[in-house]
């Protein structure tokens, strides 16, 4: 028989304080029963001695000091776990929310995971075709990668996100046993709506997790749904050798929560208010992305943050970037001018591209064609810079070629329909076709043979 | 008797204790039922503050602390180097055969591998009279590395008895030792040493070598020396990992001790692996063989991501005491900061900019002071070399702890983003970067590489500076309007930055170049610009000389001679002045 304590001591936002507790630990999680009735699950962030702080995740609304009992669990969060997970829905904490009830436990398991030792990971090198230009050529999604999108309220992150998911997925390795994992923190309702009906229409719905937090779902769930979703994720990754990808959005509602919820704790704020941890709490986050030596199965993590402002340097960008293995940029001055993808490759990266790509994985000349496209696309910038002062006009023969090159590498090699599905051979060319916009010797990120190799041959064929 | 006390409260990864428990400051304690490992970061009358290095959840107010009596120390001994370790010097391939592929709690494993058997040859005599330091045994303890078994700094007297040469454990007595008062000890291979306190030395020598990386824009414009410090400091994406991981693959260091530090599982996995497979080009030995690296990855504890600093430089400083360079790749410093920041929010300590602690400049610099070219105690020398990358948040290099690495390292290499945009690698822009270590290694240069060397360096800087004054004009009217003799320092410069700043680190020759090398580069470039600034003085204009492939041609230079070919640079000297003849010729 466990104990249940009698009302609270205090109430602060979405903290309660409980005193005189025995046997409380520290991250346990406790049951609230409010009015005898109404349910609440709360986790312990704090313990003096007797007093326990607990945060509760449903809000704390209704609550007073007086109508509650509180009920130790002994373990911290955790989730039930079996293959049978595959195509539910789940709200943030990890409860069924589409009326098929309760899951069979195969296997719970502490939503906080554990970080995994380096000496076991393996580096990942496969890559993952998703069909767009810009990702494959430039920024290659390799297989265990973390990669996120930086992007902005109003641009198309969701449907660049859905495009990858349905393309990857349809990918040249069907036989494999692929997933995908959707949590969804503090975004809204036609957003989720959006996701699940992309699902259904490419017919994956059945290999979809989905944890929703929705907008107007209490706040402080939220900085607990993208761990249950990926305990959910690393288990049916490393224990069922599924492929796994994992999609986060948005993870500045995430950071919010936190900010929220370290105001109200009373903590010293660090950067922009948000708490000192931001980065280590990121960190567990983003570092449950890999492959394990020895499993077949691997977590990739696709994460969705709308920058503040649309400032790359803001705390949440800046701080995810330094986390990731590179990151996809989205611009709203391509969005301006009906470009799809709006991505600005420029500033976006992918760190393990260079050892998933070229002979033997696409194409021998695919770094080199990646360098000259980002070095070239650079000297766009200076041009239009120049342009903008003296007028197209004044410019110089070669600097007028930039200018035309930009533009059709922005709207032929970046640019694409969002149901196009590119493979990574007509990716290549298109680079090709558009560099020999340019004069042979402006290209001077090409090895030799292989700029005489590609340069000449494509024009004649 | 050992001290102990129970948990009153519990804040994330530090909790307390009420009451007097005797404990002393910065002491190792035990936590709670599994033993986690935690140190003593505060005492008042009535409380004691602890800091635990690993996960904290399921921790319960009154569970015991025990105190150990010592500080939080390393074991050093043969068995370092290839290991990898954790923050707090726990191997993390035995923690996985315990734990598989998670690091999971209160783990206890032995640093080092007690049971292995080292070939052991003894270099003392029964009788000699021993100080701190004093080399007692030799242990091959890689194909790269001869492991020096020293007496313990804070130990002399005479030695009594020696083991024969065998093979024994690192735990073997192998001496034993008479002190001054009489009283016998027994030496074994291992010393255990406390991290935050620097191991002592005889004396400190000033800079005088450089520590070479086979980097051009490094050894040529912004050399550190050996017992130098430099910061990395850039953006996500400006390439700080790649930069440290070219300088741990090729500079000519003995050692490498690379610390990850809150960043990324997945680089350590590639270290790693990398490493193993890398050869040495130098002894042709696994760059493995001289490597120990530290991970404690960003989603490790963040008390031990604050230790694991300071566990590398104990490390190092012992592989100087045998007389080794030591080179230190500290990645990132400033996650090592944000765990001062998160650790003293936790405490509620008053914060300074930033709400990093006030006390972070004073961490820094006692930190980067631990480099040096030391006099050892045993009469060697031995130098320890500190490379920290710095994350500046949003890039931007006025943040705390950029300015404070700044005041106390002597080598800037300031990473720029646009570089890195554009794809230039190493994005290192030499504009932003100095290095103060440039007089002290003059001298050097003079004599090992040739005299011209620092002469060319500065004339090659001096261009580079023009060209950047130039480009204010340019991005205003064009480069068209410009004179001739302005336009052939673009294109110069142009040269300078494509064929010698741009390194590549997946070109078999360019990775990494000898100091010979760089100085015929930098001897043609500037060849080059003197036959064409001769040719614009008689009034040739740029449009023609720029008609010839000769630019191109010496652009590619550093994929085209081989590293072991430098007898080829007598052919571009000729194609340059089959250059300078032809312009001469047909504009005459």
């Amino acid at each position: 028989m466990s104990i249940e304590y009698l009302g609270l001591s205090e109430i602060n936002g979405p903290l309660v304080a409980l005193e005189g507790v025995q046997n409380a630990s520290f991250d346990e999680i406790v049951e609230i029963t409010v009015d005898e009735k109404e349910k609440k699950l709360g986790r312990i962030v704090e313990i003096y001695e007797d007093k326990a702080v607990i945060q509760v995740f449903k809000g704390t609304d209704n609550i007073s000091l007086k109508n509650t009992h509180t009920k130790l669990s002994g373990h911290p969060l955790e989730i039930a776990l079996s293959p049978d997970i595959l195509g539910r829905t789940f709200n943030g904490i990890g409860q069924p929310i589409d009326g098929l009830g309760e899951i069979i436990p195969e296997k719970k398991e502490d939503v906080n995971g554990k970080p995994l030792n380096p000496v076991t990971r393996e580096y990942p090198r496969n890559y993952i075709r998703t069909g767009i230009s810009a990702i494959d050529g430039l920024t290659t999604l390799i297989r265990g990668q973390k990669l996120p999108i930086f992007s902005g309220n109003g641009l198309p992150h969701d449907q660049l996100a859905a495009q990858i998911v349905k393309q990857a997925s349809l990918g040249d390795n069907s036989d494999e046993e692929f997933a995908i994992v959707f949590a969804a923190m503090g975004v809204k309702y036609d957003v989720a709506n959006f996701f699940r009906r992309t699902f259904e229409e490419s017919g994956v719905s059945s290999h979809v997790v989905m944890f929703l937090n929705l907008a107007n779902d209490p706040v402080v769930e939220r900085l607990i749904t993208p761990k249950v979703a990926l305990t959910a994720a690393e288990y049916l990754a490393f224990e069922k050798s599924m492929h796994i990808l994992v999609i986060l959005t948005d993870m500045t509602s995430f950071a919010e929560a936190m900010r929220e919820v370290s105001s109200s704790k009373g903590e010293i704020p660090s950067r922009k208010g948000y708490p000192g941890y931001l980065y280590s709490e990121l960190a567990t986050i983003y570092e449950r992305a890999g492959i394990v030596a020895g499993v077949n199965g691997s977590v990739t993590q696709i994460p969705i943050l709308t920058m503040p402002n649309d400032d790359i340097t803001h705390p949440i960008p800046d701080l995810t970037g330094y986390i990731t293995e590179g990151q996809i940029v989205l611009d709203r001055a391509m969005h301006g001018q009906s470009i799809y993808p709006p991505i600005n490759v420029l500033p976006s990266l992918s760190r393990l591209m260079k050892d998933g790509i070229g002979a033997g994985y696409t194409r021998e000349d695919h770094q080199d064609i990646a360098n000259q496209l980002f070095s070239s696309y650079a000297k766009v910038g200076e041009a239009r810079n120049l342009a903008s002062v003296i007028g197209e006009d004044e410019l110089s023969p070669i600097d007028k070629k930039y200018l035309a090159f930009g533009k059709a590498f922005e709207t032929e090699f970046v640019g694409q329909g969002a149901m196009e599905n590119r493979s990574i051979i007509d990716t290549l060319n298109i680079g090709w076709r558009l560099l020999r916009m340019l004069p042979k010797e402006e290209l001077d990120r090409v090895d030799t043979k292989i700029l005489d190799k590609y340069y000449n041959a494509v024009q004649e064929s | 008797m050992t001290k102990t006390g129970k948990i009153f409260g519990i804040n994330g990864p530090i909790i307390y204790i009420k009451g007097n428990t005797g404990f002393k400051m910065s002491e190792m304690v035990y936590v709670g039922k599994e033993k986690l490992v935690g140190e003593v970061i505060g005492l008042t009358s009535d409380q004691t503050t602890i800091q635990v290095f690993e996960e904290t959840s399921g921790l319960k107010p009154g569970e015991e602390v025990i105190a150990t009596g010592g500080a939080l120390s390393v074991t050093l001994a043969p068995g370092i180097i290839t290991n990898i370790f954790d923050g707090i010097q726990r191997p993390l391939a035995e923690i996985a055969k315990n734990s598989g592929a998670y690091i999971s709690r209160g783990i206890s494993v032995d640093s080092l591998d007690t049971e292995k058997l080292w070939e052991t040859h003894m270099v003392i005599k029964p009788n000699q009279t021993v100080y701190g330091g004093t080399i007692i045994a030799e242990v091959p303890e890689t194909s790269a590395v001869v492991h020096k078994v020293m007496i313990p700094p804070d130990l002399e007297g005479v030695i009594l008895s020696v083991m024969p040469d065998g093979k024994y454990t690192i735990k073997d007595t192998i001496a034993v030792l008479q002190l001054e008062d009489g009283s016998e000890v027994n030496l074994t291979m291992t010393q255990v040493w406390p991290i935050r306190v620097p191991r002592p030395t005889h004396s400190r020598y000033p800079a005088s070598k450089p520590l070479i990386t086979g980097q051009r824009i490094l050894d040529t414009l912004f050399p550190i020396a050996k017992g130098g410090t430099a910061a990395v400091p850039g953006g996500f994406g400006t390439g700080k990992t790649m930069t440290q991981h070219q300088i741990a693959k090729w500079s000519d260091a003995d050692i490498i001790v690379y610390i990850g530090c809150g960043e990324r599982g997945n680089e350590m996995t590639q270290v790693l692996e990398d490493f193993s497979k890398l050869v040495d080009p130098k002894s042709g030995n696994p760059l493995m063989d001289r490597t120990t690296l530290i991970a404690n990855t960003s989603n490790m504890p963040v008390a031990a991501r604050e230790a694991s600093i300071y566990t590398g430089i104990t490390l190092a400083e012992y592989y100087r005491d045998m007389g080794y360079d030591v080179a230190i790749m500290a990645d990132s410093t400033s996650r090592w900061a944000e765990a001062l920041r998160e650790l003293s929010g936790r405490l509620e300590e008053m914060p300074a900019e930033e709400g990093f602690p006030a006390y972070l400049a004073s961490r820094l610099s006692a930190f980067y002071e631990r480099a040096g070219m030391m006099r050892n105690l045993n009469g060697t020398e031995g130098s320890v070399s500190i490379i920290g990358a710095v994350s500046p948040q949003g890039g931007d290099f006025s943040e705390p702890v950029t300015q404070n690495t700044k005041r106390f390292v002597r080598c800037f290499w300031g990473l720029d983003k646009s570089l890195a945009y554009a794809r230039h690698f190493p994005a290192i822009h030499w504009l932003t970067s100095y290095s103060e270590y440039l007089e002290d290694l003059a001298p050097w240069y003079a004599d090992n590489v040739g005299s011209d060397f620092v002469d060319y360096r500065n004339q090659i800087v001096a261009l580079l500076n023009q060209e950047s004054s130039l480009m204010e004009i340019v991005k205003l009217i064009g480069s068209d309007v410009l004179p001739d003799d302005q336009k052939l320092i673009l294109e110069i410069a142009r040269v300078i930055r494509l064929g010698f700043l741009q390194q590549n680190a997946f070109h078999k020759e360019d990775t990494c170049v000898p100091l010979e090398k760089q100085m015929k580069m930098m001897e043609t470039i500037l060849y080059l610009y003197q036959k064409c600034r001769a040719l614009v003085s008689m009034g040739m204009p740029m449009s023609i000389l720029k008609e010839d492939s000769i630019f191109e041609k010496v652009i590619a230079i550093k994929y085209d001679v081989e590293n072991d070919a430098l007898y080829k640079f007598n052919d571009y000297k000729k194609a340059i002045d089959v250059f300078y003849d032809k312009v001469i010729e047909k504009n005459a």
